[in-house]
């Protein structure tokens, strides 16, 4: 059965407002709530007279009443463009419709709507992305760390290699993931975007290593103790690995899984970047390129839309994690 | 007397940096069934590599080990461990701890029922049918190590292997669970093999104590056969002239005919930790 809990500072606030707190909870408001808020508030005030001080040729630096502006902006244009897309459709049907009538023997061609994708549609993409290499990356380097910790011959050949490719630059790899996905992705009418491939092959080669790694290191690292209980038993090699192994890595795989999927995030934004591929770093590069007075301030929605989103794939992995680790305290970080 | 385990001329030598380093020589040694014996010595003498290779966890370099007339080769169910540190699974409950090892025994012999219902009974019998649905982190390490006892003795191994399974616990605990352990040997007959630190435990709970000289090329340098009549009461045996003597013999080995002079580099042993009946400092198991 699924509990509800509240988080710890909302149920502390609950208990402000019902005059039923403790000092110990107060302080509890005071660390998660009112410090938060006051550093936001700070960081706010600051960017707000830096950005008055700082003039670009494309304009003043856009400060954050500027931001709020462009968000709604941003969210008004993707509410045109939805519209005109239903509008599209309607029209489509219509026409269909009144052709049928006259000429009933005609086979009706029905179009997508291709208009340029806004905002929200490249967080959509990036989004699905994004999430598409870490699942690659994670279905191949858990098994893979699980066989290469579990032999200390195998580890000491692949860790070189490990440690060479772990610190490769997306950007190295665009290329060389580029020329070989239209090398082996030859069909006509290609089911998935080439550019969805890049970026996605991208994400999967820089995100592999930190889960391999973790993997492989909480494999080695299982107690001799519990080995020896795992011997004592005579567990088969597949049980030994799903009752003791993999229980006991599993903390220091989703400390691999979390630092992965931050890579993931910051590799997918750069290499749509470079590539021009859909996704939110398309977007920042395009309103670069386009340079009107509202571009910076567009800019800057998506540096703190991707921030934000970085945060919440965290915590949505850190509740996972929080879900599936029997040791707790690895997931109170 | 046909004996149930056998060692005879078990030899372990170690490869270390420095050379090879000889643990154990010419250990020889006969259980029989139903036994209860101890294996003292001072720390490092090789106590927990011999039991290691009863169980099969080591390989003897020389000699072997025959139970029920099989040579013991692997790790096995049927010689059953408990572990210092309790070694249970942090992510089950108590009850799924003990339910492995019972799935792995009896997977063919026992219904799904009958083995809950054995998983169930063991902890019973060690006195912790009321926290079976905790895990090892919400109990206190004497009960961790009753889960331990019950994991090992619901394998219903032939011999059951303690390698210092109170070891870590504080005098009172230890009492209680020497006196569980008591009980429950009476009531199994289980043939038990336990190594500790402890004089007064060893005398209290065997049947012989095997008292081991100080390696390297350690052996079974004497054995004391104690006689004192069961079941045996701690209280009452505090003025007991029979017991005094078992305790007066062991302490003599170990502090006059097997005196540490010179303490093995980088592990300074306090010699006396024995005699206060307090556990020698805790060092990694060999
Ligand atoms: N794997 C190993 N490699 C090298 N030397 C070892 C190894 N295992 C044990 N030894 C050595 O063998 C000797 C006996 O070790 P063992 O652990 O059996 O002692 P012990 O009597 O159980 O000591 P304690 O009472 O402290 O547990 C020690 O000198 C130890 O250093
Ligand atoms: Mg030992």
């Amino acid at each position: 059965m699924v509990t509800m809990t509240l988080p710890d500072w909302l149920a502390s606030c609950r208990d402000l407002m019902r005059g039923k707190a403790g000092p110990a909870q107060q302080q509890a408001v005071l660390r998660q709530l009112v410090w938060p808020l006051l550093g936001i508030l700070l960081f706010l005030l600051l960017w707000h007279w830096a950005a008055r001080n700082i003039q670009t040729s494309l304009g003043q630096f856009p400060g954050p009443a500027t931001v709020w502006e462009q968000t709604q902006a941003l969210y008004q244009e993707h509410r045109e463009a939805r519209q005109r897309e239903v509008a599209f459709h309607e029209r489509q049907e219509k026409y269909i419709e009144t052709r049928l009538a006259q000429q009933p023997d005609w086979q009706p061609v029905r179009r997508d709507y291709t208009g340029a994708p806004t905002f929200f549609d490249q967080i959509g993409t990036s989004l699905i992305t994004v999430m598409s290499g870490f699942l690659l990356a994670s279905a191949l380097a858990i098994p893979l760390g699980i066989v290469v910790g579990l032999s200390a011959g195998l580890h000491a050949a692949v860790n070189p290699l490990i440690q060479i490719f772990k610190p490769v630059s997306p950007l190295a790899w665009l290329p060389l993931v580029t020329m070989v996905v239209s090398a082996v992705y030859t069909s006509g009418d290609p089911w998935i975007a080439k550019s969805f491939l890049n970026s996605m092959f991208t994400v999967t080669l820089c995100c592999l290593w930190p889960t391999l790694l973790n993997t492989a290191v909480g494999v080695t690292s299982v107690s001799s103790d519990l080995i020896n209980v795992s011997r004592v038993l005579r567990l088969n090699a597949f049980e030994h690995v799903r009752r003791i192994v993999l229980p006991s890595a599993l903390p220091m795989m989703f400390t691999g899984l979390r630092l992965s999927l931050g890579v993931a995030w910051m590799v997918l934004i750069a290499a749509e970047m470079l590539a021009q591929n859909p996704g939110l770093g398309k977007f920042v590069w395009d309103e670069f390129q386009n340079g009107s007075s509202q571009s910076l301030g567009r800019i800057m929605v998506a540096v703190l839309v991707i921030g934000l989103i970085g945060f919440l794939l965290d915590r949505l992995m850190l509740a996972l994690q929080r879900f599936l680790v029997w040791d707790k305290s690895a997931a109170r970080r | 007397m046909t004996a149930l385990l056998e060692l005879s001329n078990v030899g372990m030598a170690f490869d270390t940096p420095t050379g090879r380093f000889e643990a154990l020589k010419d250990v020889n040694l006969k259980i029989a069934a139903g036994e209860f014996v101890s294996l003292i010595g001072h720390s490092g003498c090789g106590k927990s590599t011999v039991l290691n290779i009863v169980a099969g966890l080591l390989r003897a370099t020389d000699g072997g080990v025959i139970l029920d007339r099989r040579e013991v080769s692997e790790p096995g169910p049927e010689r059953a461990v408990v572990f210092q540190n309790h070694s249970l699974l942090p992510w089950l409950t108590a009850f799924e701890n003990v339910e492995l090892a019972v799935r792995q025994v009896f997977r063919k012999q026992k219904s799904k029922k009958e083995m809950r219902d054995w998983v169930a009974h063991n902890l019973e019998l060690v006195h912790m049918g009321h926290a079976m649905d905790k895990t090892p982190r919400e109990i206190s390490g004497g009960m961790k190590q009753r889960v331990g006892i019950a994991r090992a003795l619901a394998m219903q191994p032939r011999v059951l292997l303690m390698d210092e399974p109170f070891g870590a616990l504080d005098a009172l605990t230890r009492a209680h669970l020497q006196d569980s352990l008591m009980a429950i040997h009476a009531q199994l007959g289980t043939t038990v093999i336990m190594i500790t630190h402890d004089v007064d435990e060893a005398v209290l709970l065997s049947d012989r104590i095997m008292m081991m000289s100080n390696g390297p090329s350690a052996t079974i340098g004497e054995v004391l056969p104690v006689t004192l009549p069961r079941p045996r009461d701690r209280v009452a045996l505090a003025d007991d002239p029979g017991y005094h003597r078992c305790r007066q013999k062991v302490l003599r080995f170990l502090y006059e005919k097997q005196r540490k002079v010179t303490p093995l580099s980088g592990r300074q042993e306090p010699a006396p930790s024995c005699l206060t009946g307090t556990d020698a400092p805790p060092r990694g198991r060999g």
